[in-house]
């Protein structure tokens, strides 16, 4: 599975154990894939002594901000972006 | 082992400001554990003394002044700024910059409409073979937590007031990329040389808390 730019996503609700890159405020929610930054060694077996393969391939997320925190100040056109590995994304 | 490090696996991008040098004052708990693990590591010969003071030195080496020379760059020339959009270590590289043993990095161009901050919540990945160790502030845990939730609210502490017409996108360093703001160019520029506009360029600008100075803060000269 490779997801294009423009694809909507939701993050897994997965718990985080051990070295995982994708935080808890996005974890649940919606956004859409930007672009993809390309593939890189998994994190979570990197960091403890393995190769990190396979490779996975990682994505530049948007989200709008009000969705990750409903009621925080500013404007509806604000937005969070961060990098998220595919087997944190399921398309939806 | 430590989850607040920085993401880079090269050796050089991780955070030296704990390790050991004289000091007076008492030495914090985190700083006597990095010492605890770095004498461990000598002494079971995975790395020796040389090798961190030559990784210090080579990370305080990098400085904002490299951002700044870029930025200023591709205020003055449009091409070199699609080639920076497009591939910031070859465009770092084409100044003389050697960010070679970075993790990936990206730049991120403000505009009228779009304004990015860039922030670490996971721990304090910032581009460092660019621009050097990262600000005491970006590393703290108020600007990790609060950048996210208020971002408008950080930068007005920080002095810059976005209108609410101009989207703020916050850019969370979560993976393998490092992220560089070209800040707008200030007004009141027009004319002025690279090297000029390169003093506009403060470090804090560089992660989008600010904008670059403005042209009467700085000499003439």
């Amino acid at each position: 599975m490779t997801l294009v730019a423009g694809t909507r996503v939701r993050v897994l609700d997965g718990a985080s154990i051990g070295h995982v890159r994708t935080p808890w405020y996005v974890k649940g929610k919606t956004g859409v894939v930007a672009h993809v930054q390309g593939s890189f060694r998994n994190p979570e077996t990197l960091a403890f002594g393995g190769d990190g393969q396979p490779v996975r391939p990682l994505y530049y997320v948007g989200f709008r901000r009000g969705d990750l925190f409903p009621g925080a100040e500013g404007p509806a056109l604000d937005t969070v972006y961060m990098d998220l590995y595919e087997h944190w994304l399921e398309a939806v | 082992m430590s989850h607040d490090h920085d993401h880079d696996h090269d050796g050089h991008d991780h955070d030296h400001d704990d390790h050991a040098e004289p000091l007076a004052s008492p030495v914090p708990a985190a700083a006597l554990r990095a010492r605890a693990i770095e004498q461990l590591l000598v002494e079971k010969g995975v790395l020796t003394r040389e090798t961190v003071v030559r990784g210090i030195d080579w990370l305080v080496s990098r400085t904002p002044t490299n951002g700044a020379r870029i930025v200023a760059r591709a205020w003055v020339d449009p091409a070199y700024k699609a080639r920076l959009l497009a591939d910031a270590k070859a465009a770092a590289a084409e100044l003389g910059i050697d960010a070679a043993p970075s993790a990936h990095i990206i730049a991120l161009e403000n505009t009228d409409d779009l304004h990015h901050l860039v922030v670490c919540t996971l721990c304090s990945c910032y581009p460092r073979a660019l621009l050097g160790p990262p600000p005491a502030w970006y590393k703290s845990n108020e600007y990790r937590s609060r950048a996210v939730v208020e971002p408008r609210a950080v930068m007005a502490e920080f002095g810059l007031r976005v209108p609410d017409a101009r989207e703020v996108r916050v850019v969370d360093s979560t993976a393998d990329v490092r992220y560089l703001v070209i800040p707008r160019r200030p007004a009141g520029t027009d004319g002025w040389s690279e090297e000029r506009l390169t003093a506009l360029v403060s470090r804090d600008s560089l992660v989008g808390v600010v904008d670059p100075l403005e042209p009467d803060l700085v000499s003439a000269a």
